[in-house]
């Protein structure tokens, strides 16, 4: 117990210090800021999930809206057409089955990723960023045709029952998946594939089984991050809210916090979301500025705010064990 | 009895009579698809040669080369607007336009490659990628900005008269199919000219091979990229300009579908390969159109999409390209 404790301390710490401030955060900041809270916890998922593609395995995905958007809405339509007729909005009930609904979600989202990632990952870098666009608008031209969920008008009235809370939880869930994930003995594949494609092959390391898994993985996560969305704050989706824009915003994300650093993209996440809200009156200069800083960052500093290295809190090093990356 | 047979007769008459006009509306259709198709395809292929020049030299998918083909739009309409053409068309309106665009298109596609693209030229190629993807939303954005273009779509100007020249049914064959036909294969004619014939070709192919190589025999390398993209954009221009012509109405955002189909046009013909992105290009522009009139327009823009995942799963060096194998 007791090495299991100082093992995931840094966890333990997490989820208490978030759950104690979404406790506090309910009932003493307005619902405005409650909402860019939440929107913060939603960007986390989506950019440490595409980090695993795009940093740690370095196969670049520019079609990860599309991932959010099939999360988004199977999660939505469980809500929309099973949760709330039969179980109401609230209660224990209610929410066990919005922790289905999100899995299903998240299931759906890493389906469509097996699909798009199997005979696309064959492919070299640049096409596959074009193939995983073209995948993202396919997914987007498809929900604007499916009249079920509202075709191009989105769907109205799911239930508004993710709080800060359910978000921040979630985000613990991931980061923790992801991080121990890439930093377990067969997780170093995924860097290793990045680093150099045709020595890992030669390594042993089946290269494909390994993309595909990381795309799998990262597709499930947006996945979750959509249903979350779509079960936050406005209760209403839409698939223009899903487009290339959307997606090129977390490889933003991804790109400015470090191609292959999780807390890079923590930190980055957070910044990116909050910065457009303080600067509300220069809104349309949102993705001027977004795209000058993609350029700047290529430019000047190719491997972004932290670079391969993570935020590591220092005491775990003090308690004894060896450094486990 | 001798009405009744002569009655039958008349409508056995009748219905021949109907099968023969709905063939003829059939033929008609298929025509009037076929040219809508052609058009379009000429104008993707005119786009898909500068994705597919660019990717012989540099093996870099410019994302800003849809944005060069939307500023070439944008910016004749304000030409035309300035020199006042918009009230006159004539000939001379359309070739001063057309020169003017492809100059300042080709300009902004050197100084993009000046700019953004050659102090990566030894970086990691995610890194040339993805500025290239920052290039494309920057222009993009700034043009969306009010005191530049502005979002709304903007009607662009006749720049001459779109005359019927042949006219059957619903068939129609107008000047700026003409046009844009026409005028599209004198711009490929040239580019294989430029491209098979010239000493500055010979050195684009050299550098297409390789690099080093072709450093190494003295062939300014860097300027050698710098004419591709040049050429590339104001191809790019000049398809600005036929779209304008054809589809009269341009915003900010046209770069991205026209670009992404383009470049599919590309890949489908072979990437890198100029005889193919005219193929890809053309069999493009058809397998949309006939989509959009068949089964629906919604559905077109995936097409393109469908086409490109099919490519790249079935035949990934496209219909002429050759396969590639990539080594340590």
């Amino acid at each position: 117990v007791k090495t299991w404790f100082r093992e995931n301390i840094t966890v333990l710490l997490a989820v208490t210090v978030l759950v104690c401030f979404s406790l506090w955060a309910k009932n003493y900041i307005n619902d405005y800021q409650y909402k860019i809270l939440a929107d913060v916890g939603i960007a986390i998922i989506a950019a440490v999930s595409l980090n695993l593609i795009n940093g740690i395995t370095g196969q670049f995905s520019l079609g990860h809206a599309g991932f959010m958007a099939v999360g988004a809405y199977t999660a939505a339509a469980i809500s929309v057409f099973y949760i709330k007729p039969h179980l109401g909005e609230t209660g224990l009930w209610a929410g066990l089955a919005l922790i289905g609904g999100l899995l299903a979600g998240g299931t759906a989202a890493a389906l469509a990723g097996l699909i798009v990632g199997v005979p696309t990952l064959r492919l070299r870098g640049d096409y596959l960023a074009i193939a995983t666009l073209g995948f993202g608008e396919i997914i987007r031209i498809v929900l604007q045709n499916m009249q079920v969920v509202g075709g191009p008008l989105g769907m109205f009235g799911i239930p508004v029952m993710v709080d800060l809370l359910w978000v921040s939880l979630w985000v613990v869930v991931c980061v923790v998946i992801i991080f121990r994930l890439v930093h377990s003995v067969k997780g170093r594949a995924f860097p290793a594939i990045r680093e150099d494609e045709f020595a890992s092959a030669a390594i042993g390391i089946n290269t494909t089984r390994y993309k595909v898994m990381a795309f799998t993985i990262g597709s499930f996560f947006a996945g979750i991050a959509g249903g979350l969305f779509a079960h936050s704050a406005t209760g209403y989706i839409s698939p223009g809210q899903f487009d290339f824009l959307k997606s090129v915003e977390i490889v933003v994300m991804v790109v400015l916090g470090g191609l292959g650093s999780i807390t890079g993209s923590i930190i980055a996440a957070t910044v990116l979301t909050l910065l457009p809200e303080w600067l509300r009156g220069f809104s349309e200069y949102r993705m001027v500025v977004y795209s000058a800083l993609l350029i700047i960052v290529m430019l000047t500093s190719p491997q972004g705010l932290m670079g391969m290295k993570e935020c590591r809190i220092p005491w775990r090093r003090k308690a004894g064990e060896a450094p486990r990356s | 009895v001798w009405t009744k047979a002569r009655f039958s007769s008349l409508t056995c008459n009748h219905c021949e009579l109907r099968a023969k006009i709905t063939q003829l509306d059939t033929l008609q259709e298929f025509l009037q698809i076929f040219v809508q198709g052609l058009k379009l395809g000429s104008i993707y292929a005119l786009i898909a040669l500068g994705y597919t020049m660019v990717y012989g030299v540099l093996k870099l998918i410019n994302f800003a080369h849809g944005e060069v083909f939307m500023l070439g739009g944008m910016l004749s309409i304000y030409y035309a607007n300035w020199l006042g053409f918009d009230k006159h068309p004539s000939w001379l309106a359309l070739v001063a336009i057309l020169v003017l665009a492809m100059v300042s298109c080709g300009l902004i596609g050197g100084l993009i490659e000046r700019v953004a693209y050659r102090p990566l030229r030894d970086a990691p190629r995610l890194s040339l990628l993805i500025t290239a993807i920052g290039v494309s939303l920057l222009i993009q954005n700034l043009c969306q900005l009010p005191m530049v273009f502005g979002p709304t779509p903007k009607s662009f100007p006749m720049l001459i008269e779109n005359k019927p020249l042949v006219s059957i049914g619903n068939l129609n064959f107008s000047t700026i199919e003409l046009l844009v036909l026409a005028l599209s294969f004198l711009l490929m004619v040239t580019l294989h000219l430029v491209v098979n014939h010239s000493r500055l070709g010979l050195a684009m192919r050299a550098v297409s091979f390789n690099h080093q190589t072709a450093g190494l025999m003295g062939i300014h390398v860097n300027r050698v990229v710098a004419f591709t993209f040049v050429l590339g954009s104001a191809l790019a221009g000049a398809a600005g300009v036929l779209v304008g012509l054809s589809y009269p109405s341009m915003d900010p955002m046209i770069g991205l579908p026209y670009g992404i189909k383009a470049f599919v046009a590309a890949v489908l013909g072979g990437i890198g390969n100029i005889p193919g992105a005219l193929l890809g290009g053309l069999l493009l522009g058809q397998a949309e159109t006939v989509v959009a009139s068949k089964i629906s327009s919604m559905y077109k823009d995936a097409v393109a999409f469908l086409i490109l995942i099919l490519v790249l799963l079935v035949k990934p060096g496209g219909l002429m390209g050759r396969r590639v194998i990539e080594k340590v």
